[in-house]
């Protein structure tokens, strides 16, 4: 099952982030995972109803979960790394069962642990996370083949029902920017953006 | 999954007295989940705990209720962190042990950014522990909530429960921090030398 994703182009973070966040017409939330994926989702843009996460390495998906089920008419899409989801592969289930059809999942697969000296992830050279992200019962995931693939299932999982997992194979360039480290203001903004919060 | 909307506004529920309720109302679990819903407490991600098998099966039967079970606990504090962003309140049920995984994920996510996240904890490892390892984990709860100033309550009495849930959820929601509220085998009776 791993062919698929062998031939599948070698894609950049910061370029894929930035044809997503392009696409997003509606107010949609973005969660962006620990590191260089929130480096990237920053670096394309500050949109109020995007979300940095700072630590908890591996709760991207759970925490757009929770986004999702809280505002279930609201698109909901988590950016992850390869290595963070491998922390919490068991998500995958739980967000298999509950079937929210407002979620999307993009996977950045590099391989390695980029920002800690690049080492590589226990699955670098054996597994297979959209192969794994099927058999936890995500029927709609599937590898883009390059970057006009990634559009396509990306404009493909906000106008069907979800929920949908996309995985890029990316370089091993780190993230573009830095997010600010205020995770208060960060909150705050993003419960603001989501329609949650009235300014004081 | 259409939690936020169709669904009963807590302030149509009656609020009872402990002499009010019926027999299985007047329950350690009747109390605890009729003092979620009148906190609009919806979302109860849980890893579960015999102890607590009642409770998540009746909040499984209502239908106010989004109850389902994650793999980790951790798992289950993103959830509710991220329903707590989009609009509606959630609680974590989980054990002593699986508190104990979550030390990461207090000091990362809920404290920094100040959600206030509920978390209910079956007491294992104390008053009858048959477990070595249940017995040491234990000990390592308290600590940590104290040693991140984290408010948490341990719950011996029945007669005590309503008022120290209630007013603890509303201290974590409006102070915007987390909460442990740990139930003792005092309180629920623990698990006892079994298989």
């Amino acid at each position: 099952m791993s062919t698929a994703m062998r031939n599948t182009k070698v894609m950049n973070r910061f370029d894929l982030t930035s044809r997503l966040v392009a696409k997003l017409k509606h107010e949609e939330a973005v969660i962006g995972g620990i590191g260089n994926t929130n480096f990237d989702l920053w670096a394309a843009g500050h949109r109020p109803q995007n979300f940095y996460m700072l630590g908890s390495m591996g709760l991207g998906f759970p925490i757009a979960l929770g986004v999702a089920l809280a505002q279930p008419n609201r698109r909901v899409i988590a950016l992850e790394g390869d290595g963070s989801l491998l922390m919490q592969l068991g998500s995958l289930t739980t967000i298999a069962a509950l079937a929210p059809k407002n979620l999307t999942m993009v996977v950045m697969d590099n391989g390695i642990y980029q920002i800690t000296g690049a080492q590589p992830t226990p699955a670098a050279q054996v597994a297979d996370i959209v192969a794994i992200a099927v058999a936890s019962g995500l029927a709609h995931s599937a590898w883009a083949a390059d970057e006009e693939d990634f559009e396509r299932l990306i404009d493909r999982s906000l106008a069907e029902p979800g929920p949908a997992l996309i995985g890029v194979r990316i370089d091993d360039k780190p993230g573009v920017g830095t997010t600010r480290r205020d995770p208060v203001q960060i909150r705050e903004r993003f419960m603001l953006g989501l329609n949650v919060r009235q300014p004081l | 999954m259409a939690v936020a909307q169709e669904k009963t506004s807590p302030q149509m529920l009656e609020e009872k007295t402990l002499q009010e309720r019926t027999p299985q109302e007047n329950t350690w679990h009747g109390i605890v989940l009729d003092t979620l819903k009148h906190n609009d407490v919806r979302i109860i991600p849980y890893v579960p705990d015999r102890v607590l098998t009642t409770l998540i099966k009746s909040l499984h039967a209502d239908p106010f209720f989004t109850t389902f079970a994650t793999a980790r606990e951790e798992e289950a504090v993103g959830i509710v962190s991220g329903a707590w962003m989009g609009g509606v309140r959630g609680a974590v049920l989980m054990q002593t042990s699986g508190f104990a995984t979550l030390a990461n994920v207090l000091a990362s996510l809920a404290i920094p950014y100040q959600i206030p996240l509920i978390m209910i904890v079956s007491e294992r490892g104390t008053l009858g522990e048959f477990n070595y390892g249940q017995s040491l984990v234990c000990r390592t709860m308290r600590p940590v909530l104290d040693s991140l100033a984290m408010e948490h309550h341990t719950i011996t009495r029945l007669d005590e429960l309503e008022f120290i849930a209630d007013r603890s959820i509303k201290q974590a929601v409006t102070t915007q921090a987390p909460v442990a509220l740990i139930l003792s085998p005092l309180l629920t009776g623990g698990k006892v030398f079994d298989k």
